[in-house]
């Protein structure tokens, strides 16, 4: 897309994100986009290490939950406002994914995947553990008070989410066009090969590990003002980790636009089956959704889409 | 104050569950170590089997380790099945590392989630002579429902030992893991040999399973906590060594019920996690790599 194109088209999802939060329909709507906003951030975080760089990363729930246990942290001892609290989470987060990233020196392909895996149960041990963040029973969390501009809060973080939600598939938006992209994208076919072209591509991978965990902090570091109480089994599910790999799936992990179609579609089949059917069975969609396009379609809805107009 | 009585009790429980340890590695030692197939949702075998040892425990009263037995057949066609498909769709066509990862990681959790449909996600026990009972040598206790398990669990690594290093398919296997070309040339078909593989190894899921709903009242999402041990096992015993799954297993069981004993109960799980980092980090080919 081009770049003046993209930019009117973003401002022009931010200005309806705005329009819609000052229209005051249905409350529910303002919880149900701000979960599917939330996971556009989170798969498009995803994806800029999984999609770009080839990385399968498993601890999608661990950054997350740093970023809110660092929101936590700051409240608590700072009583710090949301902008401080996003800014920490994302670079607590962000440090994290740097540390991930020089693993990757040692770590290839399936024992990435697992050291992610296992990186989010010890965070998650260390967090049962730690009383001042509410240890393993969670803690409570007050909401400041809402300006006069949205009527209450959870609006409010509906807007700050689709704000959030632009900038970060503009950042993927950015990368996939500069050398970075390309980069990524050589070493993601041939690690070996790209190094030897004179691909950097240590210090791609650190870039691409660390942007993409602050970007999961990022998304995390609203959420205890969202859900108002936070334990260490919400904040670090496994739904997490599996929606973030199951939506650019979906979408077609190649370009920014598919976590974005994936985070839709699934977010709002989700949402939907959450309040007619139940929310078990909305996990058991997700399972099977992504199996079948892993299996069926592993280019995902666009490669399909390009599939169908190259004929 | 440190007291030897504890320490001792701690090991001897250490061991009895690294002897259960390896026997729910078993399964990923064969298919992930050998076949290197990754099979992240052999966990959830695991648990499934722990369900089906409920509920012939809880409909017909039957013993959950002879149901592990009996329902072995089952989950190796079960594992045959989900081997086709994975070949068929990711392995033939030289796929399988990212997007065979993400299948198994949906297969996890496709098998998690139907189980808590199914019987929610209230903790499941069985009922069975020996649960519950324990004797005492010289000061250090031992319970029937770790020492049964852990009995089982050695007697499958030695089965399965036997099986790879004695029998024609066992020797199979072993080969198809070194060079698949040269098995071809022996005039054996090389997929064939793997579906055997990878179904015996989810075979070991249902003894496994068994045993961890003897020793514990299981959840669906039990099924986590597991990927990590076994993957950390694997790792540490050198990938596909079925001598060094044991040790592996071995260790872990004594770290964790070390760390559970003097730390306390909810830093235990940090252990198998920290060691598998570790291993991965420090030495990817484990203590016995080829």
């Amino acid at each position: 897309m081009k770049t003046g194109r993209y930019l009117l088209v973003s401002l022009g999802v931010i200005g309806l994100g705005v329009l819609l939060a000052r229209a005051r329909v249905n409350p529910y709507i303002y919880f149900a986009g701000y979960v599917i906003l939330q996971y556009v951030v989170i798969a498009t975080a995803w994806n800029i290490l999984g999609g770009y760089a080839g990385y399968v990363n498993f601890g999608t729930a661990a950054f997350f939950a740093l970023g809110a246990y660092t929101a936590i942290f700051l409240i608590e001892s700072l009583k710090a406002p949301l902008p401080v609290l996003i800014l920490g989470g994302g670079l607590v987060s962000g440090v994290l994914g740097l540390g991930i990233g020089y693993l990757t020196l040692r770590l290839k392909g399936v024992f990435f995947s697992i050291a992610t895996f296992a990186l989010a149960v010890v965070l998650q041990t260390l967090v049962i553990n730690w009383d001042y963040v509410g240890g393993a029973k969670g803690m409570t969390v007050i909401r400041p008070r809402t300006g006069v501009l949205f009527g209450n809060y959870v609006t409010f973080l509906f807007t700050v989410m689709v704000v959030l939600a632009v900038g970060a598939v503009t950042i993927a938006w950015l990368i996939e066009r500069s050398w970075i992209g390309r980069g990524l994208a050589a070493l993601r076919d041939n690690e070996e090969a790209a190094e030897c072209m004179g691909v950097p591509t240590l210090r791609l991978k650190v870039f691409a590990t660390t942007v993409s965990g602050f970007l999961m902090g990022v998304a995390g570091a609203p959420f205890p003002y969202y859900v108002t109480y936070v334990e260490p089994s919400s904040a670090f599910n496994l739904d997490y980790a599996v929606n973030a790999l199951a939506m650019p799936m979906i979408g077609g992990t190649t370009t920014w636009a598919g976590p974005v179609i994936g985070a839709v579609l699934l977010g709002t089949a989700q949402q939907v089956a959450t309040v007619t059917i139940s929310s078990e069975l909305n996990l058991l969609i997700v399972g099977v959704v992504l199996v079948g396009f892993v299996v069926l379609a592993p280019e995902g809805i666009l490669g399909l889409v390009r599939r169908i107009r190259g004929r | 104050m440190f007291s030897w009585d504890l320490l001792a009790n701690a090991v001897i429980a250490g061991v009895l569950l690294g002897g259960f340890y390896a026997a729910v590695s078993l399964g990923v030692s064969l298919t992930f170590g050998l076949l290197d197939v990754v099979n992240m949702a052999h966990p959830a075998f695991v648990i499934l089997g722990s369900y089906a040892a409920y509920a012939m425990n809880t409909s017909f009263g039957l013993d959950p380790i002879l149901t592990g037995l009996v329902f072995t057949p089952v989950f190796y066609v079960l594992g045959a099945v989900v081997y086709r498909i994975y070949y068929e769709s990711f392995e033939r066509k030289g796929e399988e590392s990212l997007r065979g990862l993400v299948f198994f990681f949906g297969l996890l959790f496709i098998i998690e989630v139907s189980l808590s449909l199914k019987y929610g996600v209230d903790y499941r026990l069985v009922e069975a002579s020996y649960i519950g009972k324990s004797f005492e040598i010289g000061g250090v206790g031992i319970a029937l429902r770790l020492l049964v398990p852990c009995i089982v669990g050695l007697a499958m690594t030695m089965v399965l030992h036997a099986f790879l290093s004695r029998t024609f398919y066992g020797r199979a296997i072993m080969a198809v893991s070194q060079d698949r070309l040269a098995l071809r040339l022996m005039g054996a078909n090389p997929v064939h040999i793997k579906t055997i593989a990878f179904g015996i190894g989810i075979a070991t899921a249902s003894l496994a399973g068994a045993l961890l709903v003897t020793i514990a009242p299981v959840v669906p999402s039990t099924a986590r906590d597991y990927i990590g041990r076994v993957f950390a096992i694997t790792v540490l015993g050198g990938m596909g060594s079925i001598g060094g799954t044991l040790v592996a297993a071995l260790v872990l069981g004594v770290a964790e019920s070390l760390m559970a004993t003097f730390s306390g109960p909810s830093w235990s799980l940090a252990v198998s996690f920290g060691i598998l980092i570790l291993a991965l980090a420090v030495r990817p080919s484990g203590l016995f790599g080829r």
